[in-house]
């Protein structure tokens, strides 16, 4: 059962059986210790910051809202904002638009299943390292591999990473490159699709697409829904990329200043820990915003058959 | 609620229509495969072409396009293992020791709390199950400044500490979320028996979960190997200095000092630090998918 099942399940069965409490508290230990000490007692610890400014050698000094005030009036928060969704909302559709396509091409019995299900995933292996950074960052230079490409076409290039127009698509590329994982989760849901129900569809006389339609979408919605959540919230967060790519700065003219990247340049460039923290918190709202419209929203189009 | 996902042994479903014509459907399948390959050609293009080019001079590289190789060329090798002051392995070793680190605090951790979560009752144990998934969601950002700050009271900078010690703590929800759908699967009549035996749970934690979850066990630590192998926020933020660089720093330092001009080397090194990560795909992958198939993965 994936995740967010798991959290709409909760409402659900009542305990049965005695508690075992010291047993328990025995074997949960490192997971409260982690649970208190580096998760919880931090995020406590943030957001007391958030309201303070701080750069690690005085102690913190309380400014009440004065970093959400800041924010009001930060063109470059702004900025980095506005990249952000951007990349969040294109490359995630495009993403789970091709896994989905890419897992029901695979699903219909195709010899050398294996094979292409290892090519396809590979990339969402590979994808979040440096090494992939730095070749994308050739791949789309101006003598790079895509221009070449483009040649084959008749089409001229032009540095596609450092035209601030186009230097987000290919991040949004690299992210849609990794579509693997999702497809695995696709191939997956697809598998667990009765056969009787198509069989049943074949009687009636349902053409392909409409079976795709009727059958196959509605029953998978549930695994679209886990996907779109999971995705969103990684792509959120995504850093390395436009790290690499962008040699830290954001640039060019902060086009790939990801939330991540500009709030990694206040905390740890200028040690701006105070602002930090409240783009932490700010960025944890809108991901929490985020997830809980999906879980709103996937009550009328997410198919559960219980 | 059908377990949609955790039964991926049921019977694969037959083709529901057979193909009237069987010409038809064999050109049907030949557009298929066509575009299979197309796509994943595509898609595996630039790293080919990135292996191809790590054995090319570095004057004929971006002259290059194709995946044909006129003459082999090692040196971009060796000017790359040697382009700093300490040997490429000794970046790889650094890196082996935060992974071995981290999967063994995993493996160990996240197997007790998944025992606890799946197998006992204790007060509040939904409520806490809950707070595991949501932590599962939550991004790191919000936790590294005063995470940061808390490690360097510790004097923990600069060591692998912050980036092992949290995995001892079980600080990957995702993992306790895996191997807790795993243990549900094993037979509860299995502790029962162990049980009338006079077992408590140590022994049957040790004696039977751990020896039955082995699956589960094994996609943890590979996941672990690549996420860790991969992750370069944590590691930019703690290892400061080049003596504790591990990989993705090393290659991150080698790309901005030589501001883009020796390309055979770095893409010689790139490749090395892939080789690892595509191994154990290559060994692990039966896990990886198993694993993803059953959570959702990342």
């Amino acid at each position: 059962m994936t995740a967010t099942a798991e959290l709409r399940g909760l409402r659900g069965d009542r305990a049965k059986a005695k508690p075992e409490n010291k047993a328990a508290f025995w074997f949960l230990l490192p997971w409260f210790l982690g649970l208190f000490a580096v998760t919880l007692g931090p995020m406590a610890a943030s957001f007391y910051l958030s309201f303070t400014d701080y750069n690690l050698l005085q102690p913190p000094e309380f400014t009440g809202l004065g970093n959400f005030e800041r924010m009001l009036t930060d063109e470059r928060l702004h900025s980095s904002l506005g990249v952000t969704f951007t990349y969040v909302l294109v490359s995630v559709p495009l993403q789970l638009g091709l896994a989905l396509a890419l897992a029901v091409l695979l699903d219909r019995g195709v010899r050398g299943l294996a094979f292409y299900r290892s090519v396809f995933y590979l990339p969402s292996l590979l994808g979040a390292s440096v090494a992939i950074a730095v070749l994308w960052r050739t791949v789309f230079g101006t003598e790079g591999l895509f221009n070449e490409g483009l040649g084959l076409f008749g089409i001229e290039g032009r540095g596609w990473i450092s035209d601030p127009e186009t230097a987000l698509s290919t991040l949004i590329t690299l992210n849609v490159w990794t579509f693997g994982s999702p497809m695995v989760i696709f191939l997956a849901g697809l598998r667990q699709i009765p056969a009787m129900y198509y069989e049943a569809a074949a009687v009636d006389g349902a053409s392909p697409l409409r079976r795709f339609a009727s059958v196959t979408l509605p029953l998978l919605t549930p695994i679209i829904f886990f996907n779109l959540v999971l995705q969103i919230i990684n792509a959120f967060q995504s850093f390395t990329q436009a790290f690499i790519v962008s040699g830290g700065t954001g640039g060019p003219v902060d086009s790939t200043l990801f939330f991540s990247l500009f709030l990694y340049q206040r905390g740890f460039g200028n040690f701006d820990m105070g602002y930090a923290s409240a783009l932490a918190w700010l960025l944890l709202v809108i991901i929490g915003a985020f997830t809980a419209i999906n879980f709103w929203a996937s009550k009328y189009w997410v198919y559960y058959d219980d | 609620m059908t377990d949609t996902l955790t039964r991926t042994a049921a019977p694969r479903r037959e083709s529901a229509v057979r193909p009237v014509r069987r010409s038809r459907g064999r050109v049907r399948a030949f557009c298929k495969h066509l575009l299979l390959v197309a796509c994943a050609g595509v898609m595996l293009y630039p790293v080919l072409w990135m292996v191809v080019s790590s054995l090319r001079p570095n004057d004929e590289i971006f002259r290059s396009p194709g995946l044909i190789l006129a003459e082999l060329e090692t040196g971009n090798y060796e000017a790359g293992w040697n382009a700093f002051e300490h040997p490429f392995g000794y970046f790889m070793v650094n890196s082996a020791i935060v992974v071995l680190g981290a999967i063994i605090g995993n493996l160990i951790a996240c197997s007790m709390a998944a025992y606890g979560f799946a197998r006992l009752e204790f007060t509040g144990r939904r409520w806490w199950f809950a707070v595991m998934l949501l932590t599962l969601m939550l991004p790191i950002h919000v936790i590294i400044v005063p995470q940061y700050v808390l490690f360097s009271e510790f004097g923990w900078v600069n060591t692998f500490l912050p980036l092992i010690v949290p995995k001892f703590l079980a600080t990957d929800a995702f993992f306790v979320f895996l191997m807790v759908q795993f243990i549900r699967g094993i037979p509860r009549e299995l502790d029962e028996a162990a049980r009338i035996d006079g077992a408590g749970h140590p022994r049957i934690y040790l004696r039977i979960v751990l020896p039955l979850m082995v699956p589960a066990l094994a996609t943890t630590a590979i996941f672990t190997f690549i996420w860790t192998w991969n992750d370069f926020f944590s590691q930019l933020i703690y290892l400061i200095d080049p003596d504790m660089h591990t990989v993705p720093l090393a290659l991150r330092a080698f790309v901005d000092a030589q501001a883009g001009t020796n390309w055979g080397a770095t893409f010689a090194m790139s490749t090395v630090s892939l080789l690892p990560v595509f191994l154990v795909f290559l060994f692990g992958q039966r896990f990886l998918l198993r694993g993803i198939a059953t959570t959702g993965g990342k």
